[in-house]
């Protein structure tokens, strides 16, 4: 490049820079000057933005969700229960499931009884979280206390490190021992060497028998932050009365998968005496069920945002359009004086479309605010750790900009073919 | 002789209205040099503004050459139009028109921008151009906070800063009490003694005074011409 050619180059950086800080000061003036008008555009903006960002928080609070549901079991494995895992396929009747009968824990018992095709059959309940003490740390109240039977292991994907796992007497004899997640384990032990000591969970005592093998990767520490005491345990200290259990199920192989589901199916129906033809008065879920679920959700969700951040941004346009050609208006002398002084036609467009960005941009960062604290309030209910959709912020703010300079263009084009000399005569 | 600074060629504009022509200039030409201190006078709607418009490069002529420094700029587009105004011209308005929420430093700084000066560069500049029409413990303050003859101050200096090459005032003291007025009439006078081409419209035999050749303007057309003893020519 020749020096020249750099020198001009520069030049023309300054002059946009320059724009841009004019701009800025020209919109904020005009939010300043016409408050009810701009923040009734505002709002149609943050809206727009607001409702992308929230949903898609949430949306992936929920993916989260999922995800941890489908690390949570094995290859070829399923789970009967009576809840849905998540309450999204569109007819939200939980008081038809509130009526459904409770997997009791003879009625599960009968399946694993029965069942001959699953190479493992578990019984699991989920406890309340709570507090959990060693004589060396406490944790916060925030450690998943799980129920189970031996066979839950190889379903939900638990592989013991160090110690052993849960066998039958420990069931059969209601004793007060439990397996811990590593990450508890770490917590609560931080010197190493948990088996053999005790931990003191909702005011009892238990003894640790056994250390599970960390996953490692992504979310594993909430996953692994967990204590599993035999099942009649569980059920003793915290109740029987009104607790639906999980029965989990692992196949012998992806080929016997079908079959497996289709024999416990018709256990549980029998068991629950589900007339011939009526649907299943439970719920079994697998890795893949999740997954479709959840894709038909996120699909429909989906589109009610963009319908509806379309109209908000729609609408917000038209106002950003109305307030754009105010000022222009108003501005009919500056501009004149602009010109005057050897301001381009090209300067006092992308000063105007500059400005209708920069509107935007204050609705469209206060709605990116508000929607990550809407979307994370679903995260905060269930317990899941802050997600920060850095590439949906980013796309929402684009998109405002977009709004802006699609709706600034008129305006601002009106501006900069403005004559001269009438617009310094204007009064 | 060299070139003329102004060169204007049998100039004509003309404004269409309904089906109406208006005759604002009818084939004027004129030669004004560099350091030249004019002053047109006639009466309203005889088409001072209209020339000094084209002058200024903020319009352009129905037919007839225009040559600036040489140049022809009668049939320019927009864009070059723009840069001689930037480079070239200073324009001094009878409402001041400054910008009604920016501070004086910043009007000042305003033609810089469009020259592509960076911000400390404009600074330097502004702050100076402002010290030489004596507003520097105004600078940032609003037109709404300055007095008219402040104001117009601010005006010249923003005229000013680019150094261009003609300074164009369209009734500067219009709007001023006749006090002020002669205090910018001092400063121009100041300016024109230190080389400045000084072009200004007025209708006041007392403003017109101060320069040194009148030109008269009546229905479109040059009346009268005459190169005169400027009034405050002290010796010294
Ligand atoms: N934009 C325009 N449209 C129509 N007529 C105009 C326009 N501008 C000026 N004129 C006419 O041209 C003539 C000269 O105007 P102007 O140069 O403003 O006069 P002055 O400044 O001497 O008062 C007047 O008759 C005026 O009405
Ligand atoms: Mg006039």
């Amino acid at each position: 490049m020749t020096p020249a050619a750099r020198n001009h180059r520069r030049a023309a950086l300054q002059i946009v820079l320059a724009e841009l800080r004019e701009s800025l000061f020209m919109a904020l003036d005009a939010i300043r000057a016409h408050k009810l008008r701009s923040s009734l555009t505002l709002l149609g903006v943050l809206i727009g933005v607001f409702s992308i960002i929230a949903v898609m928080t949430a949306l992936r609070v929920m993916q989260r969700n999922v995800e941890r549901e489908l690390s949570q079991l094995g290859a070829h494995s399923f789970m009967a229960h009576k809840f849905p895992a998540m309450m999204f396929q569109g007819r939200p009747n939980w008081w038809a499931y509130r009526q459904r009968k409770d997997i009791t824990y003879a009625m599960a018992n009968e399946v694993v009884r029965r069942a001959t095709l699953p190479t493992a059959v578990g019984i699991e309940a989920v406890f309340w979280g709570g507090q959990v003490e060693s004589r060396f740390a406490s944790t916060a109240p925030n450690v998943q206390l799980y129920g189970e039977t031996p066979g839950s292991f190889p379903v939900r994907n638990w592989t013991v490190a160090e110690g052993r796992s849960l066998n039958d007497s420990d069931v059969e004899d209601s004793r007060d021992v439990t397996v811990i997640g590593a990450s508890l384990a770490r917590t609560v032990f931080p010197f190493g060497d948990a088996l053999g000591q005790s931990l003191k969970l909702n005011g009892i005592h238990y003894t640790v028998i056994g250390v599970l093998e960390s996953r490692g990767g992504g979310a594993e520490s909430d996953q692994e932050n967990i204590a599993i005491v035999p099942l009649t345990t569980g059920l003793d200290r915290f109740g029987r009365w009104h607790r639906s259990l999980n029965v989990l199920v692992q196949a012998d192989g992806a080929d016997r998968y079908e079959d497996t589901v289709d024999e416990v199916t018709g256990i549980l129906r029998v068991l629950r005496k589900v007339p011939p033809g009526a649907d299943n008065d439970f719920e079994i879920t697998s890795n893949d069920s999740l997954i479709a679920q959840f894709n038909q959700f996120t699909r429909a969700v989906r589109l009610g945002v963009a319908v509806v951040s379309s109209i908000a941004l729609l609408a917000a346009g038209i106002g950003i359009m109305n307030i754009m050609l105010v000022s222009v208006t108003e501005r009919t002398r500056e501009i004149g004086v602009r010109r005057a002084v050897g301001a381009k036609k090209r300067n006092v467009m992308t000063q105007f479309i500059a400005e209708a960005v920069v509107l935007c941009q204050v609705g469209g960062l206060i709605g990116v605010a508000l929607g990550l604290i809407g979307g994370n309030v679903a995260g905060v209910l269930l317990k899941l750790p802050l997600v920060l959709p850095l590439d949906w912020v980013v796309l929402g703010l684009v998109i405002c900009s977009v709004v802006g300079v699609v709706f600034g263009t008129y305006p601002a084009w009106r501006a900069a073919n403005l004559d001269p000399v009438e617009s310094l005569r204007y009064e | 002789m060299s070139a003329p600074l102004i060169h204007l060629e049998s100039i004509s504009r003309r404004y269409q209205m309904g089906g109406e022509t208006i005759h604002a200039l009818r084939e004027v030409s004129l030669r004004i040099n560099r350091g030249e201190y004019v002053a047109i006078m006639g009466p309203s709607g005889s088409g001072k503004s209209t020339l000094m418009n084209l002058i200024g490069c903020l319009d352009t002529p129905t037919s007839g050459r225009y040559f600036l420094n040489g140049t022809d700029v009668s049939h320019m587009d927009d864009n070059r139009l723009a840069e001689v105004r930037n480079r070239e011209i200073g324009f001094v308005f009878q409402t001041f028109n400054l910008l009604p929420r920016s501070s004086a430093l910043h009007n000042v700084e305003l033609p810089l921008i469009y020259a592509g000066l960076s911000a400390e560069q404009r600074r330097g500049i502004a702050l100076q151009a402002i010290r030489d029409v004596g507003l520097e413990d105004r600078m940032h303050h609003k037109p709404n906070e300055l007095s008219g003859g402040q104001r117009q101050r601010v005006a010249v200096a923003r005229a000013l800063v680019n150094k261009p090459s003609i300074l164009l005032a369209d009734e500067p003291t219009g709007n001023l009490d006749s006090k002020t007025g002669e205090e910018i009439m001092a400063l121009f006078e100041n300016l024109s003694r230190r080389g400045n081409t000084i072009i200004l419209v007025t209708h006041e035999e007392d403003i017109a005074r101060h320069a040194r050749r009148i030109l008269r303007i009546r229905d479109g057309l040059i009346a009268s011409d005459e190169s005169r003893e400027p009034l405050h020519e002290t010796a010294g």
